[in-house]
Order: structure tokens, then sequence, then C-alpha cells
């Protein structure tokens, strides 16, 4: 590393010799602000690094050309030069009426995908009148009970013409079945159909808790729609393999990139036990990031991504299509790194954190508004949070070319740091048993939860500085507006729901519902029964308590 | 009245403070309450944490039969006007009305004062300090005699 003033080899001895004299006759001389400097994750960062640093590093094997293996630059030969990433921004609240009129507005201020958001309801399985969604209807997202729901979230919005993330995971198999009924009544075939699904519920269990059944049964859920998707969906992402979730619970950099890739050999084997051939799914698992605020670190991360997921799937699964090798990512900027106090300062990290994202290579972004500290975006939030993608995008000149940090020495120094530290992991979790056998025992959860409370130490003790938190506060506080979820919503979906299940083919929904039972209870795959139980008008919250009756519901030990 | 340094223990001669730190309804967003729970802990009170998705019934038994002092309700669901007041409520059926009960997480400062209407008697918000947290229980809390 930089800070040791006798590199042996690369840069030949004339270099080494240069270095040595700078570091001793400038560097030990100057004063620095901290006697150690580490990222947001704890990494240590050097003062200076040099050609030295990539000593290591083959610039051929190891960095290559965006479009190559390991796509360490990319996975396009001419990434954005060629075709801007998607912007995509999660939006979702009240009923689907409301997330509709948000969707429309979106597209219409240049939103290039849709993304739904989902209520808790929603996303745990309960139908709005259910007792436990008291309180919850249309809060964090939009409330979905039944095709007549679907059908009015895509009202007016032709499905062969946008490509649709959906922000959900126990629920997920019951979610596209819905997106299917909605996508055969406009006319369009599954063939046609583009978007994601995220599906991935390793990370519920490790992060983010919207589990409703077991892991084991979870993951047969998993392998049925990864299955279908393969054979009847050539345009969609059955998975999206998440790393927020983890990061946003605490995480660090590396935790964030070794356990979303270690989620992603687990789903790869799913697919393999399940009997396809790893070519003909693994080009269409795609993955998901956080983007933070340490602005080198997740640059590094990324890049890191790419060539640990390239040489995985190459060598480890055997894949020989190339389309197998190339990770493709969504992300998001970091909700854990805004503050409440003086919250136009979120603007400020969201463009910084957007940026990072574009300098890594993501294929589509959502950025943050500046009042999700507080409450889901107000209209004129998330069109600032668009306009920041916007503005990157056709103002700063940073997608005018590939992979402009690439030879950074920081930079490739960072990338290869983090490779090695998730290589780490990697054993550390092989060693246990693998991924499921790892968040059983509490593994990855209390790595987390550890690295959430140090972060906490640090920003407590002001190791950390939070601007506007624990430093540069202001004692006259700014009140933006907020969006407020009229509870009358609560009541007309319950209404709704209840007057659904009223009008229905009530014979025809049961007789649905009991073909899906014994099709969860064998071991045949559910996506069609689902199809057909979401057009006889099954409700959400009624679907996965079937499903729940042959599974189970998981309730996990409180860990702390 | 306890008064120790919140980043100690507590004086050898009482016992430690009960608290429980409690997750009201389906969210499933943990970071903060687990980083609340561990932080008391360290500040010296036994805090027992009844993990995710508890309804307002589950969480005052859990808070009555583990004979608490205090307990925390963590919510970033935006469900807090609908569920904190029915855990105030049901706890003064119980006659516990001697339990301070805090709230935290994704809380509009517009619902403050309400909530704190309905009987919490303190809200804790994103950007809080966790010592901010065990100083307020140590300087409120009932201890029983």
């Amino acid at each position: 590393m930089a800070s040791d003033p006798t590199p042996a080899t690369s840069g030949g001895s004339a270099f080494a010799a240069t270095y040595r004299h700078w570091h001793e006759t400038k560097l030990a001389k100057a004063k620095q602000r901290r006697a150690s400097f580490t990222t947001v994750s704890g990494v240590a960062v050097d003062p200076l690094y040099t050609p030295h640093d990539l000593a290591d590093i083959d610039a051929a094997h190891d960095i290559g050309f965006p479009g190559e293996f390991p796509y360490t630059r990319g996975i396009h030969p001419t990434m954005y030069r060629g075709k801007l990433w998607t912007m995509r921004q999660f939006a979702g609240f009240g009923t689907a009426r409301e997330t509709n009129e948000r969707f429309r507005y979106l597209l219409h201020e240049g939103q290039t995908g849709l993304s739904v958001a989902f209520d808790l309801p929603t996303l745990m399985g309960r139908d709005s009148d259910d007792p436990l969604s008291t309180g919850e209807v249309g809060r964090c997202g939009v409330a979905i009970d039944s095709l007549e729901d679907m059908r009015r979230l895509f009202d007016g919005i032709p499905l062969s013409g946008v490509t649709t993330s959906m922000t959900i995971s126990s629920p997920a198999p019951v979610a596209l079945a819905l997106y299917l009924a909605v996508a055969e009544e406009q006319g369009v075939a599954l063939a046609q159909l583009g978007g994601t699904m995220q599906t991935d519920i390793l990370k519920e269990f490790i992060a983010q808790n919207e589990y409703v059944f077991p892991p084991r049964p979870s993951m047969r859920l998993v392998r049925d729609m990864l299955v279908f998707c393969t054979a009847h969906m050539p345009r969609w992402n059955p998975i999206s393999i998440s790393g927020y979730h983890i990061r946003e619970a605490g995480s660090t950099a590396v935790q964030e990139l070794a356990f979303t890739l270690a989620d992603g050999m687990e789903y790869v084997r799913l697919g393999l036990d399940a009997g396809l051939d790893v070519d003909d799914f693994a080009p269409r698992l795609s993955f998901f990031f956080n983007a933070h605020i340490d602005f080198f670190e997740e640059i590094a991360k990324y890049r890191a991504a790419r060539r640990i997921w390239a040489h995985v799937m190459r060598e480890r699964f055997g894949a020989r299509d190339s389309r197998s090798w190339l990770m493709r990512f969504h992300a998001q900027t970091a909700g854990c790194s805004l503050t409440a106090q003086q919250p136009e300062n979120n603007v400020t990290r969201t463009a910084l954190e957007a940026l990072s994202a574009v300098l890594g290579g993501a294929q589509s972004l959502h950025t943050n508004a500046m009042d999700e500290v507080l409450a889901l975006p107000t209209e004129r939030a998330a069109r600032i949070a668009l306009r920041t993608q916007q503005i990157i995008a056709y103002e700063t000149g940073v997608a005018n070319t590939v992979d402009p940090l690439g030879g950074s020495y920081f930079v490739e120094a960072l990338t290869t740091q983090m490779e090695r530290e998730a290589y780490e992991y990697f054993r550390r979790i092989d060693e246990q048993g693998g991924v499921i056998v790892a968040l059983e025992n509490g593994y990855l959860q209390s790595e987390i939860a550890a690295a959430a409370f140090d972060h906490q130490r640090a920003v407590e003790s002001g190791d950390r500085v939070l601007v506007g938190v624990n430093q540069f506060g202001s004692s006259g506080e700014s009140q933006i507006p907020i969006l407020a979820i009229d509870p009358a919503l609560e009541r007309a979906q319950r209404a709704a729901v209840q007057s659904l299940r009223a009008r229905r083919d009530n014979l025809r929904c049961s007789a649905a519902l009991e073909a899906l039972s014994e099709m969860a209870r064998g071991n045949g795959n559910v996506m069609p029964a689902l199809v057909a139980a979401v057009k006889a008008y099954a409700t959400e919250g009624e679907i996965m308590e079937v499903l729940a009756s042959v599974f189970g519901r998981h309730r996990e030990p409180a860990w702390v | 009245m306890n008064q120790p340094d919140p980043t100690g223990s507590p004086a050898p001669s009482r016992p430690p403070l009960r608290v429980l730190v409690a997750k009201p309804g389906l969210d499933g967003h943990d970071r903060g309450a687990k980083v609340i729970a561990r932080a008391l802990k360290d500040a010296g009170m036994e805090v027992i944490y009844t993990g995710l998705r508890q309804t307002p019934e589950q969480i005052v038994s859990a808070a009555v039969q583990e004979d608490v002092a205090v307990v925390c309700l963590s919510i970033l669901s935006g469900a807090h006007m609908t569920l904190l007041p029915k855990v105030v409520e049901l706890l003064r059926q119980r006659d516990a009305d001697d339990i301070l009960i805090l709230a935290g997480g994704t809380i509009p400062e517009a619902d403050i004062p309400l909530l704190k209407d309905a009987g919490i008697a303190e809200v804790f918000t994103p950007g809080t300090d966790t010592r901010d947290v065990a100083r307020y229980i140590y300087e409120h809390a009932t201890v029983p005699v």
C-alpha cells in the first residue's frame, strides 16, 4: 500500500526511490486532520495511491474492457454512451388510483421505467381488511388486494410499452400472477413482458424481515417462479438479488457485496437443482445494490461485484454463455444515509450517491427524495429526485465515456481489496454450510447488527460526522411539507375488498384456491394455479393464507 | 429515582431497570430497535426485545408479564397513529399507568403532540443519540420500591 515507503515490485526502482523520497520529505512532515481515515464501512484509506498499488493487478486480466469478461469496467462496450441507465423511481402509496396517477406523472416527467412500492399488508400477504392491517393500508406503498386493484394500478399504461419492477418478495409469485393476468387482459403476450420481480427471499431472512413462510418452502416458491419465467418470459428478470436492504439494516459495503453475491450463488444452485441449464436462467438473474455516501467505496464495490460474479459464474458454475457472466444491477441511493435534520441536504447526498452509482455502471437507478426520512415523497420532492438523475445524465458529461475512473490507483486498489474481503466472507459462509444455514444460525444477522451498532457508536462519539445531526446543526429547523396518507383510503380499500368477495363467483374462487392448495402440497409448479386463482378474484390474503396452511408461518428468534 | 451515569451501570444496591423494546404492527425494520436495545443494555438496563410484528395486545401482555418499567415502541411504517395510542389504552386498562411509554421511528413532527396527548411520554426521531434515550429513561421511569 502507499503507506509502505518500500514498494517491492512494479514501477521500477526509479519510481520506488522517488516515492520513498516524497514520503520521507513531504508526507511524513505534513499534518493530517486525523490519525487515520476510513471509509464509512471502516476500510482504511491511505493518503495517496500510486502505480505501486496496482502491482498485483493485471490490467488485461483484472480490469479488461467493458463488455468483456470479467466486466470490471462495465457490462456493455459503450455503456451510457450507447444507452443511458433506466431512471426507475420507486413509487406507490394509498390505493391503486393514487399510485396510477403518480406513475403517469413520473412517466410524463421523463422516467423511463416503472417501479412499484406495495404497502406492508400487501408485502406481508394480508388483505386490507385483515385485523393486522389496521392503520397500515396504503402507508408504505400501494394496497393491492386483488386483480381489480392490479388492473387499476396500470390503467392507461400499456404493459407492452414499459418495463415494470415490483418490490415484493414473499408474495412475489402472487404479484407476478396478478401482473400476468392484467397483461393478458391488455392483450400482451407473456414473452413480450419486460420487468423485474424482486422475489429475493433470502435477504428478507437476513435483513428486511418481510418473510411469511419458513426458508425452505420460500425457496420452493422462488424455484417455481424461476422455472416458469425461464420457460415463458425471456424478457423478465424473475429475481433481483438484493444488497440494498442488507446495507440499510446497517451492514458494511463488503458485507453488502459478499452477502448479496452469496445469496446469488444460492439462487443459481436453486435453478440447477430444479433441472435448469445454467445458461438458460443465469442471464436473467439481476441484482440490486445500495448507493451509499462513501463515494469511492461504492464505485469500487460495483466494479468488484461484476468481476467476482463473472468469475463465479464461469468457474464455479461452468456457465458458457457470456450473458450468464455479466452482472446487471439496479441501484438505489441510501435511505439510511438521509437525515431528518435539514432535509434539503438530502438532495445533495442523493446526488452524490447517484453519481457513484453511475460511475459504477448501474443499469437502472432510483434516487431518493429529500423527505423520505419522514414520509413517502411529495410530488415535488419526487420530481427533484428524478431531475437529479437527468442532470447527471445530460449535464455533467460523466455518461459520455465508459468507466471514467478505471485506472485510478485508488479505485482499482479498493476494487481489488473489496473483492478479496468478499471471498473471505464466502469462505466463512461456506464453512457454516451455506447461506441458509448461516441465516438460520443468525450469523449474517448478527454481523449486520454489530456493524449497525458500530456505526451508531461512531456517530455518537463524533468520529463519524453527520452534517446537521452531530455537526453543523441549525436551531431554526426548516419544515418541509410532507405527504399525508388519507385514512379514508384505508376504509375505502377495506370496503372494496369486502365488496369484491361478495360479487365474485365464489364457487369458482374456492375451486381455484383448492387446486392451488393441492399444487402447493405436491411438488408441481404453483404458477399456473396462482394465475387461475387471481383470475377467479381470490384475494392476495386468501392465496397467502392457503400457502401458509401448507408451508407454515416463520417466526424468527428475537436476535439482538 | 435512578440517576446513574447513562453510559455505565446502576448503583449496585438497585436491580437494573427493566425495559421492553417492542415492534408493533407489520413493520419489519428492526435496525433501530436492535441498536436501542443494545444501547440501553450497555447503559445498565435489563432489556427484553419482543421481536417483530407484535399486536398491541401482545406488547401489553409482554409488558405486564415481564413487569417492565418502560415500553419502547419502534415503528417505521406510518401506522403509529393507530397502533401506539392503542398500546397506551390497553396498558391503562391493565392498570399499568406507571409504565413509561416511549416511541421512536419515522414519526413526523406534526404527529408528536398528538401522540403525547394520547399518552406517549416522549418520541425519539431519526438522529436521536441513544444516550439521550437512556438518560430520559433514568430521569423519568418509575422504579418500584
